[in-house]
């Protein structure tokens, strides 16, 4: 399982690693926006993305549709970790075709629910 | 204050005075005086303006001195009060960046230590419960004690090490007192900024007065266009618990979410 985790903050790319580790998820990579993240996935193997909505350059929600867009990215689960809580922002996130929503500031346990979520739903 | 209330009122009397009697003259025919009345009037408007187009541009003047905006002023080689606040709010992100990045080395150097006592206290329990039950030899108890003699050792070892790493985390917390200063100082900044800012456009509106100038309101598409997409994203909503159209924690995104079928 490799994941790529987009955030423009490393401190927070280093929390969301950190917690994926201790979930079990220790292959991972880093990008700093949209604009960086979309050649990685383009050319990695990724199984899996987390990424902000927030971000200079290419922002996660254009990101989210650019995967979607792409025909050899368009199922790859999509995990949204953001401090975007409008409610006009979760349902256009919704509409775009993301996985799951996470409101910063989080918690662990929110972030191994929603992932773990996100799997159940793949693979049943 | 006053004056400029005395100035207005001032104004305001010589038009009504200057008016009645420019209708009195025209009424008489003495074409002569009415336009000489006009030219009052005019001459009465004028000075208001010029008075406080005068006043504006002191305001104004004063503003770019209090701002150190201008580069040609004496003492432009201080900082901008702005471009000083930018470089503060700047110190601030650095600051709490190294914090975060500290603070997560030493629980990146901590959490190893901490398992691997755990985990060995794990294995001694097992063996000690074996000897204890008697199901072992004596070259087994032998390396069960060589093994709890190491365990204590390192235990005291990493236990000092890990107290030492919970310590400068907890000095890595001192960015707060610095930050929380700058940010205080930056606000102050901005609350001088606005409240400068309504004073010259109350001296406009002033000079709009005597000017008649009118301002439209600004139009459908400028304020459409001054509406941030929401697309571009808005950072951390402040008073979420306050606001209707904001989901104010995690639960409220997965209720919001289960509503449209996820």
């Amino acid at each position: 399982m490799k994941i790529l985790i987009v955030d423009d903050f490393s401190t927070m790319r280093r929390i969301i690693k950190n917690l994926l580790r201790d979930l079990g998820f220790t292959n991972t990579a880093e990008a700093d926006d949209g604009v960086t993240a979309l050649p990685m996935l383009q050319s990695g193997s990724f199984d899996f993305l987390v990424t902000d909505w927030n971000m200079p350059g290419m922002s996660g929600i254009d990101l989210l549709r650019a995967v979607r867009a792409d025909e050899r990215l368009k199922g790859m689960p999509v995990l949204m970790v953001t401090a975007e809580a409008k409610r006009d922002q979760i349902i256009e996130a919704a509409q775009a075709g993301v996985n799951g929503y996470v409101v910063k500031p989080f918690t662990a346990q929110v972030l191994k629910e929603k992932i773990e979520k996100i799997f159940e739903r793949v693979n049943g | 204050m006053e004056y400029q209330d005395s100035s207005k009122a001032g104004f305001e009397s010589a038009l009504k005075l200057n008016a009645s009697q420019l209708v009195d003259s025209l009424e008489k025919g003495d074409i002569g005086e009415a336009v000489q009345l006009i030219n009052e009037l005019n001459k009465t408007r004028d000075r208001g303006l010029f008075h406080e187009v005068g006043k504006l541009t002191r305001e104004l003047h004063n503003a770019i001195v209090n701002f150190k905006l201008d580069p040609r002023l004496p003492h432009a080689s201080e900082v901008s009060q702005i471009a000083d606040a930018t470089e503060r709010l700047n110190y601030v992100v650095t600051m709490t960046e190294k914090a975060a990045n500290r603070t997560m080395d030493l629980v990146e150097l901590s959490s190893p230590l901490v398992t691997q006592v755990s985990t060995e206290a794990q294995t001694l329990s097992e063996d000690w419960g074996r000897f204890m039950r008697r199901e072992m030899d004596a070259d087994g108890f032998r390396e069960l004690t060589r093994r709890i003699e190491q365990f204590l050792a390192r235990t005291a070892q990493d236990g000092a090490a890990v107290s030492g790493h919970l310590n400068d985390i907890l000095l890595a917390q001192d960015y707060q007192d610095l930050t929380g200063q700058v940010i205080k100082r930056v606000t102050q900044l901005v609350t001088e900024v606005e409240s400068n800012l309504l004073n010259l456009m109350l001296m406009a509106s002033r000079v709009d007065r005597f000017a008649g100038i009118e301002h439209g309101e600004i139009s459908g598409s400028e304020k459409a266009h001054k509406e941030k997409s929401a697309s571009h994203g808005e950072g951390p909503q402040i008073h979420a618990d306050k606001l209707d159209d904001v989901a104010s924690c995690q639960d409220d995104v997965d209720d919001l979410l289960s509503s449209l079928g996820f």
